[in-house]
């Protein structure tokens, strides 16, 4: 090549670098026909760029505060009393001594609560976001084993403690159904999620099994679990002039708000709730009755009020997942093609609440299969109500699939991996729709090579010392979703020749890493450096709604900004007027680039934010959009994809499992931030590792009471248990999302306890099909 | 918590004179203690705080040690005595609880912790008799995953949570105890309790009695010696079981031998059957697993840990083994 | 006596039910020590007292008048941050940041205690000089839970601040 050609080369790709460089407006659409979010085509900027987490300083120096650690003037300070039967009524309340006891302000009982409406149950409306149906403290009724029946507020939580210890009560029992089999046989229901029955059928499964030459047919069980965020629920609250302020733990902040101002009959800017921190929530940082209590203490006291609920008290109130026990069954012919699959079973509820576990919605697209036969039945038992935990229904549900699986593939003599690439569907199998974006096969095989799988050693074959060694593999799966009802507000204030972006929404923190990555995001589509952006988050007073639930807060934040910097963009251009460079361009025409609007056209035509505001005479501009409907769904099966490898040893003398390495090789989307990206991947690959070996909330079938309330009786592992864990991604966009990208907080936790499981028979020819995997099990 | 009041002793003398008065409980490092308070398990109306008396560790004319009952966890791991003539001890200590709690934890009060036992712990909810003497237990029907399999009782199916006391019992250890009536020293294995109808009485000591120090005698056993503790995660978790043992050889055969089980019992369960078992005999395999099915041959499991005795019997022997091979290299 | 709180004396309560975490945390509002379990099961109110490791949880104030404590705002502040909290943030140690406090005081008193030459229960020979591999900083810091499952960023934050000092 001569250097004239190189240096033409050269230039064309400058040219090139400089067009792709420029940000047009986003398309506001996700329907078929429409383009993919130009910051896809984007790929030297922020994004996929690690970036420490913005919060980072603050978080290791212990100045970002939790809902705990706000403070009122005045503040009293609560201690709950929970219920000791499962079903029954509270017909006398001995409260002589907890009121007079030093520093008691207030004892509140059903008696002398002040009337409130139930919190409307999730699911019921859009903001709906109440645990259950049970009226707080305003009868005598007790639904569950652990229920707050009474609340005292006293000068200190030394002394709300000690009083609340000193109430009596005396009930009369009613039967109770606190046993599973005796659930049973009161009849099961169809299990229905969003509605929607949890029930599919395609051909004939049952007849398929019974002709198929190969088949599995198994049952697997999963006990109930609990988060265990390590901040407990708490809240600081206080009414002011009319309005009630919340500092809360919240996965949901305007959801929240709006369903306490409908418990307490007020207008729904008479509520203001902020949580911009969330010390870990995992599904279960939302409205539970302490909130409303504690509202209503403080209502009935006049003071202000903190209730940080002691660790036994969030097993009281606050539900977890729910047992499930699974059937799957899965008929092959001899080339490892499936003919059949089943995957049935029976999930646990309430009377109270509408939560069976979800666990065939992995199932539904997972495979390609003509005869398929999914349900979910769900019995009631009277326990607290369960409710979402990280990966509902997949979480589990996986592990009875993969465990499936793995089976299968040991009776076919097929290495477990390729045949599951030998299933792969090219639509989805049970809604017929195309896939969006799926390449689950590449992480199949980047993950095999990353792993060394080809070094499997025969079933049982591989000892080192005392310790079986073997090694598993599992497919996670997690949908894509997007709720409606998301608004961004954008505002550009101007600072000398430059301007400072703001960009607001109603999500939550957790610590997912979504602040630092809506500012990542925000910067790439405003053209401006990311430390010109700030974010606010953890606000009721933001518009919208965004919940950080079901994965999807950050595509639901995409949306919304590139609605809101579309608005952006036109507003701009109109306040531009006639004696801008940008005069006579519309919207569409124009892209965001290097702090300000320029032409698609021609890149040179351009004029930046700060002088567009500066000739308007204004020092900012402000405006708040809502995302587009989420029509994406109406047209393709959205879904993340993992492959999950790892390797235990199990200790011959004990049984004591010890998972030794670990690699996730995801298909997500494309990444935003790879390093809060590993942390989320690998924090759910660790909670899958707790539910795989350790983890179960021990719920007593005679009294139906959780008896180990407590960290130290609740197994979660420590940092002795988790190995080095490897995290690889395709990095592969999604044509048909914002950004590209896909939700990641739940994918990580699907597929792990079925891939260890499947690694403890590979190392001792023992398959555990009852979780968790504790030692006694293998002795 | 129960209001209290809060004293600190200035020596023994002033400890036991303040101790005397009922409704007095004694506070070490209070990682166990403070816990059952805020449970309303323990309610004492007083606290004498004698965290600070004894914090020593003396080499005694016998050629043993003498470890200050306000001696930490940790102090009395690290000293390098205890290191090279009781390994077992100071694997025992380091196998239990947080390293900050070994931070906290005294001897005496480790001696006197109370059982892990939920039923124990739910003052509300649940029926415990060595919480309430005669109220019933809803352990022997529920979960009891951790709870004893010899020893136990109707009334009770507790263990007795402690490591560092498995080793201890190992060793032969003596507990010096100063209290109204004056002082006396009382054998280890005799100091804790199985709980037949008293439950409530974890040990054999008086009110206002108070354990001033532990002596370990000489024995160049202890030297060759290793605990091994079992548990549902690899670290920070109560024992399923746990084994402590020492072993020596001569001439190709078991000289003599200490073990001691932990989490089998309502106490740190002193393996006699076991060593007699083993005592004088060539050390093998099937020898070593035979002694462990003699200690366990009267064992009782319940609904959840009938697992116990199979996996003490697997981990003593490989404990023994382990020894074994050590001594005779 | 008092309570020496990061250098500055202050009273201990009059109530001895007060556990020095709620000292720190309701009267002299230093929040940075976190309470995740009250019940010496999670780690996350380590702080040092007379440089060790200790759970403010299960400690009464009363009994530690005349002790010297540092708690994390004691440690460093944003702008000027410890070198550990540093690599906290650099290996992406935490995600919600609630046991991040205890993780990093209960780490500067577990480096200390390894500088001593205090054994732990991974370590081969009890008698030998302290090497802090993976597997003896995992054991050693299992008293700190993390829930949101940031134990690679710790452990790497921390074995890397290691060997910076060293």
């Amino acid at each position: 090549m001569s250097i004239i050609d190189s240096a033409k080369q050269t230039a064309q790709g400058l040219v090139m670098g400089a067009l792709q460089k420029l940000v047009p407006l986003a398309p506001d659409s996700w329907i078929p026909g429409g383009v993919p979010d130009p910051l896809i085509a984007r790929k030297h900027g922020l994004i996929g760029t690690p970036v420490s987490r913005l919060d980072g300083p603050l978080k290791v120096s212990g100045g970002a505060a939790f809902s705990a650690e706000y403070r009122f003037e005045n503040m009293a300070y609560a201690a709950l009393a929970y219920a000791t039967i499962a079903r029954g009524r509270v017909t006398a309340i001995d409260s002589a001594a907890a009121e007079a006891a030093p520093g008691v302000v207030l004892v509140m009982t059903h008696r002398n609560a002040p009337r409130m409406k139930t919190p409307a149950m999730f699911g019921t409306s859009g903001s709906a976001v109440g645990p259950d149906t049970v009226p707080i403290l305003q009868d005598d009724k007790v639904h569950w084993n652990g229920q707050p029946i009474a609340c005292v507020l006293a000068e200190t939580q030394e002394q709300a403690d000690h009083a609340a210890s000193l109430l009596r009560f005396t009930y009369a029992e009613l039967p109770a159904v606190t046993a599973l089999a005796a659930a049973k046989a009161k009849g099961v229901e169809q299990g229905l999620f969003m509605g929607q029955p949890l029930r599919n059928e395609i051909g004939d499964a049952e007849a398929a099994l019974a002709a198929a030459p190969h088949k599995v047919d198994r049952r697997y069980t999963t006990p109930r679990h609990n988060h265990n965020p390590i901040e407990p629920h708490a809240a600081t609250l206080a009414w002011i002039d009319g309005v009630l302020v919340i500092h809360d733990a919240s996965q949901m902040v305007a959801q929240q708000a709006q369903t306490m101002a409908e418990v307490f009959g007020l207008k729904a800017d008479k509520v203001r709730l902020t949580s911009p921190y969330v010390g870990g929530g995992f599904g279960s940082k939302g409205l539970w009755e302490h909130q409303v209590i504690a509202a209503a203490a403080a209502k009935l006291a006049g003071r202000p009020v903190r209730i940080a609920l002691s660790r036994e008290g969030v097993y009281r109130v606050v539900g977890g997942r729910t047992l499930t026990e699974q059937r799957v069954a899965i008929g092959a012919a001899a080339d490892g093609r499936f003919t059949a699959l089943i995957h049935t079973g029976l999930s646990v509820m309430t009377p109270h609440n509408a939560m069976p576990e979800p666990f065939i919605l992995g199932t539904r697209s997972a495979y390609a299969v003509p005869n398929i036969a999914l349900n979910v039945d769900v019995a009631r038992m009277q326990t607290l109500a369960n409710t979402f935990m990280r990966a509902p229904g997949e979480a589990v549900g996986t592990f009875a699939l993969e465990s499936a699986i793995d089976e299968l593939a040991g009776e076919l003599n097929i290495d477990p991996v390729e045949l599951r690439i030998r299933n792969e569907p090219d639509k989805d199998p049970t809604s017929g729709l195309p896939f969006s974006s799926r390449h689950i096969v590449t992480a199949w095989r980047q993950g095999a090579e990353r792993f060394g799988w080809r070094d499997r050693p025969e079933t049982a074959t591989r000892r080192e010392g005392e310790w079986r060694i073997g090694m598993g593999c599992a497919t996670g799966t997690y949908p894509y979703y997007r709720m409606p009802g998301a608004k961004a507000r954008l505002t550009l204030t101007r600072d000398g020749d430059a301007v400072r972006a703001s960009v607001e929404v109603a999500a939550a923190e957790m610590g997912m890493g979504t602040g630092t990555t809506t500012a990542i995001v925000a910067a790439e589509r405003l053209g401006l450096p990311l430390d010109r952006v700030e974010v606010g988050y953890g606000d009721s007073a933001i518009p919208g709604a965004i919940m950080a639930g079901g994965s999807q807060q950050t595509a639901a934040i995409g949306a919304a900004v590139i609605a809101a910097h579309n608005a952006l963009t036109a507003k701009l251009l109109k306040l531009a007027g006639n004696d801008s460079p940008l005069a006579g361009l519309s919207a569409k025409e124009v892209g965001s680039d290097s702090g300000g609007l320029a032409s698609l056209d021609d890149p040179a035509q351009r004029e930046s934010y700060a002088s567009i505001l500066k000739r308007a005479g204004r020092d900012s501009i402000e405006v708040t959009e809502a995302g587009s409907p989420p029509l994406e769904f109406m047209h393709w099966s959205m879904h993340s994809h993992s492959a999950l490898f790892c390797e235990v040893g199990v200790n011959d003398v004990t049984g004591e499992v010890r998972v030794r390495r670990f690699l996730g090789s995801f298909d997500c989307g494309r990444i935003l931030n790879p390093r809060t990206a590993a942390s989320q991947f690998r924090g759910g690959i660790v909670m899958g590792l707790g539910m795989a070996l350790m983890e179960e909330t021990q719920f007593d079938e005679r009294s139906g009471r959780i008896m180990n309330p407590s960290l130290a009786e609740y197994h979660v592992p420590v940092h002795l248990d988790v190995p080095e864990i490897d995290v690889i991604w395709t990095d592969i966009p999604d044509p048909h999302t914002p950004m590209g990208a896909h939700g990641i907080g739940e994918i990580g936790i699907t597929g792990v306890a079925a891939a260890v499981a499947n690694a403890v028979h590979n190392a001792t020819g023992r398959r555990i099909r009852d979780l968790p995997i504790t030692l006694d099990k293998l002795l | 918590m129960t209001p209290f009041d809060y004293a600190r002793a200035g020596d023994v003398a002033d400890a036991l004179r303040m101790g005397a008065i009922e409704g007095t409980a004694f506070l070490g490092g209070g990682t166990n203690l403070v816990d059952l308070m805020r449970e309303t398990v323990a309610r004492p109306a007083r606290l004498i705080d004698v965290s600070g008396l004894s914090d020593r560790i003396e080499e005694t004319p016998d050629g043993g040690l003498r470890i200050g009952a306000g001696v930490r966890n940790t102090a009395l791991a690290e000293h390098a005595a205890v290191r090279s003539r009781y390994p077992v001890l100071a694997r025992a200590i380091l196998a239990g609880a947080s390293a900050q709690i070994r931070n906290m934890a005294t001897v005496g009060g480790n001696l006197l912790q109370r059982t892990r036992c939920t039923y124990f712990y739910d003052t509300d909810g649940s029926r415990c008799n060595k919480r309430v003497v005669g109220s019933g237990c809803d352990a022997r029907g529920g979960f009891n995953r951790i709870h004893a399999v010899l020893g136990a009782s109707d009334a009770c199916v507790a263990t007795h949570p402690s490591d560092m006391c498995v080793a201890l019992a190992a060793l032969d250890a003596v507990v010096q105890v100063e209290g109204p009536a004056g002082a006396r020293a009382i054998a280890f294995d005799a100091f804790h309790r199985l709980p037949g109808d008293r439950p409530d009485l974890d040990t054999i000591l008086a009110p206002g009695e108070l354990i001033v120090a532990v002596e370990l005698p000489a024995n160049p056993l202890a030297a060759h010696s290793t605990y091994r503790k079992v548990r549902d995660r690899a670290s920070y978790a109560f024992a399923l079981i746990s084994v402590a043992a020492a072993l020596s050889i001569e001439e190709g055969r078991i000289a003599d031998v200490r073990i001691a089980f932990g989490g089998v019992a309502h106490k740190p369960w002193r393996a006699v059957k076991a060593e007699a078992a083993l005592k004088g005999q060539v050390p093998d395999d099937a020898l070593f697993r035979a002694a462990a099915a003699a200690e366990f041959a009267d064992a009782q499991p319940l609904r959840d840990n009938g697992f116990k005795p199979l996996l003490a019997q697997r981990t003593l022997a490989a404990v023994l083994g382990e020894l074994t091979t050590g001594a005779a290299a | 006596m008092s309570l020496i709180i990061n250098g500055v004396a202050v009273a201990p309560p009059a109530d001895p039910r007060v556990s020095l975490l709620d000292h720190l945390r309701e009267t002299l509002h230093l929040t940075g020590t976190k309470k995740g379990c009250n019940q010496g099961a999670c780690g996350a109110c380590t702080v040092l007292a007379d440089g060790e490791r200790i759970l403010s949880c299960l400690a009464l104030a009363v009994q530690y008048d005349g002790r010297s404590i540092t708690t994390i705002e004691g440690v460093g502040q944003a702008g000027a941050l410890h070198p550990l909290q540093q690599a906290f943030i650099d290996h992406d140690g935490f995600q919600c940041g609630y046991c991040t406090p205890g993780q990093i005081c209960s780490a500067l008193g577990m480096m200390m205690e390894a500088k001593r030459g205090l054994p732990s229960n991974v370590t081969s020979d009890l008698t030998a000089a302290v090497t802090l591999d993976r597997a003896e900083v995992q054991e050693r810091m299992s008293g700190n839970l993390c829930r949101c499952g940031a134990h690679n960023g710790i452990i790497d934050a921390i074995r890397l601040s290691v060997e910076a000092a060293a």
